[in-house]
């Protein structure tokens, strides 16, 4: 009789070779590294923020002057500046985005669209500064007269109030600079791209078969569009848009080169004056003393964890509407 | 699909019916009237409205055109059409204006800071001297910056040293190893890429120069503009390393090499070009990177090389100082500074762009 050979599993060794474990080893250290460093970035803001927060107890969320050498300061002010300019920016970015995404991946010829795409991400290139000349000098002087017409046409929103007549033959030009309206526009034409590219990218991903379909069913191009195309990038839409306003809220050269500080809360957006939080840093820090540099330190730490928390939302729907892990052959 | 048959026999009728294919769409006369009627008339309306009422404004101008063109569109379109073609040439011709508008955008910033730049970049000495003891106020044939592009480019360069490994590593770690903690960091890092620039600075001031003791030299300038550039490349590095088809992974794990040498040998010689892309656009990024710049870094206006000791200057900051001065030599300057600094990008940016062009033509 012969013993019946049963068919056993080899046994399969899981152990790495010296190499690889060192590899792997190697870069989960550079990766944990970079993702420690973002959470240093914010220990370290914080605890900064700690001696002024203790100094100035819940009084620095409510006021709105910055006087350090009176000892009063708060962010209230700042804080209203900052969303005024994001949403503003973002009112204006957002149906530019929406249409150039749409025009770049549906209506543009076949034959222009790497060349749209390739100039859009030239535009998100462009750095900020370079953006900040060209809102000062070159549209600064065409927006204020948009201005005026908003103040003098819908002035009885308050929003649009401007404490001057907008109607008078010589109407007074400098109460229409430098405002958070004027800031908006620049920093929309800085979130354009980044939203522009999220959004195409993810319509360029909607599915041949259903876009085929929806025409071959008689549906015009736009009815396509809106049955097909944008449900399956809404997330990107979100996304996108999330990203620029986190960009948004940040930005702050060409924020700074534009406004005039004002520190106090005003809904008239057209009017002169108002400030960011990122614009009141890199305006004062140049000069700041000790403790007003602890002051700048902890408006900072809030300006990250508003925009941390923007940024990572807005990656969360980015990742969900993204295509499988690596690419099959 | 219609399939034409070339045939040297066909009777020459035949081939007349079969070779002529059917125009799917077009756009009648009336079509084109209706369209190009539209503009005009609402051009017309809208010039005298301005005139009428005493508004002024070539923006203004524009956006009121740009209303009163839809709804003339929309009228004439609405007389021979049924409802779901004025829809569809409605948001057409919204779709396209928008597109226009960032297109215009995007063209005068680049057509503008040329322009202004043109007076200071016609001097050699621009581009020769550097600033020390020239007033804003001197002519355009005095001075230069040659220190700002000296120090933008050694801050780049330390800030390329610090980043290229880190950047690198971790779009490795997110790409090959994997596993709950990577996605953690892809999330993060996707984050990162948003945040505040002038965080950076303050991070990079509150760590090196409050607790650490370092001096605002060119180094510290260069290790925040590093923290910017890292989230940027390991973003785009992972992007370029996940379209390394697994296939090749697998086929050079099965013929017996180690995970180390298929990264080595496989992996990253496939996605170079990718990667080669990550790491100019995160020099073009961090080149014009102004705000962390304005916080850690001094400004000089000599030559100084040594990154170490002594402020240095770069090409943002120099054009900040130069057009907040107010005087228009300054800023003929400071735009003359831009101008190399847009010139500088767009250069890295083309080369990015040949460098990723794929070699089957897939986009």
């Amino acid at each position: 009789m012969t013993a019946v050979l049963e068919d056993a599993p080899r046994v399969l060794s899981q152990t790495l070779t010296p190499g690889d474990r060192s590899f792997r080893g190697l870069v989960t250290g550079i990766g944990l590294f970079v993702l420690i460093l973002t959470g240093a970035i914010g220990a370290f803001l914080g605890y900064q923020a700690i001696p002024t927060l203790r100094h100035y107890g819940l009084a620095f969320f409510t006021e709105t002057q910055w006087l350090p050498q009176q000892d009063i300061l708060g962010i209230a002010a700042v804080l209203v500046g900052t969303v005024e300019v994001a949403v503003i920016a973002l009112l204006i970015g957002f149906p530019l985005a929406l249409a150039t995404a749409l025009y770049i991946s549906e209506y543009a010829p076949v034959r222009l669209r790497s060349t749209l795409v390739a100039l859009i991400d030239l535009m998100a290139a462009v750095p900020s500064i370079i953006y900040g000349l060209w809102g000062f000098f070159l549209l600064q002087p065409h927006a204020i007269h948009v201005a005026r017409w908003l103040a003098q046409y819908a002035g009885w929103v308050p929003f649009f109030h401007v404490d001057t007549d907008p109607g008078s033959a010589t109407w007074a030009q400098t109460k229409f600079t430098a405002s958070a309206f004027i800031a908006g526009v620049v920093v929309a034409m800085m979130v354009v791209p980044l939203a522009c590219a999220v959004m195409r990218g993810v319509f360029s991903q909607a599915p041949l078969g259903e876009r085929e379909a929806a025409l071959a069913l008689g549906s015009t191009k736009w009815g396509m569009i809106r049955t097909v195309v944008i449900p399956f990038g809404q997330g990107g839409i979100i996304g996108g848009t999330m990203l620029a306003l986190g960009r948004a809220l940040g930005e702050t050269v060409a924020v700074l080169l534009i406004i005039s500080p004002a520190f106090d809360i005003k809904p008239n957006v057209l009017e002169v004056g108002t400030e960011t939080i990122s614009a009141l840093i890199a305006g004062l820090f140049g000069e700041a003393s000790s403790s007003q540099l602890s002051a700048l330190l902890t408006a900072g730490f809030f300006l990250f964890l508003l925009t941390l928390f923007v940024n990572t939302v807005a990656a969360v729907f980015v990742n969900r509407s993204r295509s499988g892990a690596s690419t099959e052959i | 699909m219609t399939t034409v048959a070339r045939s040297e026999t066909a009777t020459p009728l035949a081939t007349a019916v079969a070779d002529t294919p059917r125009t799917i769409a077009t756009r009648s006369f009336d079509d084109r009237a209706a369209w190009l009627t539209s503009m005009a008339g609402a051009a017309a309306l809208v010039w005298f409205a301005f005139g009428l009422l005493g508004w002024s404004g070539k923006v203004g101008f524009t956006l009121l055109w740009f209303v009163v063109y839809l709804a003339m569109y929309a009228t004439v379109t609405a007389l021979s059409h049924p409802r779901p073609v004025v829809i569809e040439r409605m948001v057409a011709a919204v779709v396209a204006g928008g597109a226009a508008v960032v297109g215009f955008a995007l063209a005068t910033t680049l057509v503008y800071t040329f322009a202004k730049g043109a007076a200071a970049l016609g001097h050699t000495n621009f581009y020769l001297q550097d600033a020390a003891g020239v007033r804003p106020t001197a002519g355009l044939d005095h001075g230069g910056i040659l220190h700002a592009i000296t120090g933008s480019a050694i801050q780049v360069g330390i800030a390329l040293v610090i980043s290229l490994p880190l950047g690198f590593g971790t779009a490795v770690y997110m790409t090959e190893v994997g596993g709950r903690a990577a996605k953690t960091v892809r999330t993060v890092v996707e984050a990162m890429t948003a945040l505040p620039d002038v965080l950076a600075g303050l991070f990079t001031y509150a760590t090196l120069v409050l607790v650490l003791h370092f001096d605002r030299t060119g180094f510290v300038a260069a290790v925040s503009l590093a923290v910017t550039m890292i989230p940027i490349v390991a973003r785009s590095a992972e992007v370029a390393l996940r379209v390394v088809p697994g296939g090749l992974r697998e086929a050079s794990l099965a013929l017996g090499a180690s995970q180390w040498q298929t990264v080595r040998r496989v992996v990253l010689p496939t996605a170079k070009a990718g990667l080669a892309t990550s790491l100019i656009l995160g020099i073009a990024r961090i080149a014009g990177e102004t705000a962390p710049l304005l916080i850690v870094s001094g400004a000089s206006t000599y030559q100084n090389t040594n990154p170490f000791t002594d402020p240095m200057n770069s090409l943002p900051l120099y054009i900040f100082s130069a057009v907040r001065s107010g005087q228009p030599n300054a800023i003929a300057r400071g735009f003359g500074a831009a101008a190399v600094l847009l010139a500088l990008v767009t250069i890295l940016f083309v080369i990015a762009r040949v460098l990723a062009r794929p070699k089957s033509g897939r986009r």
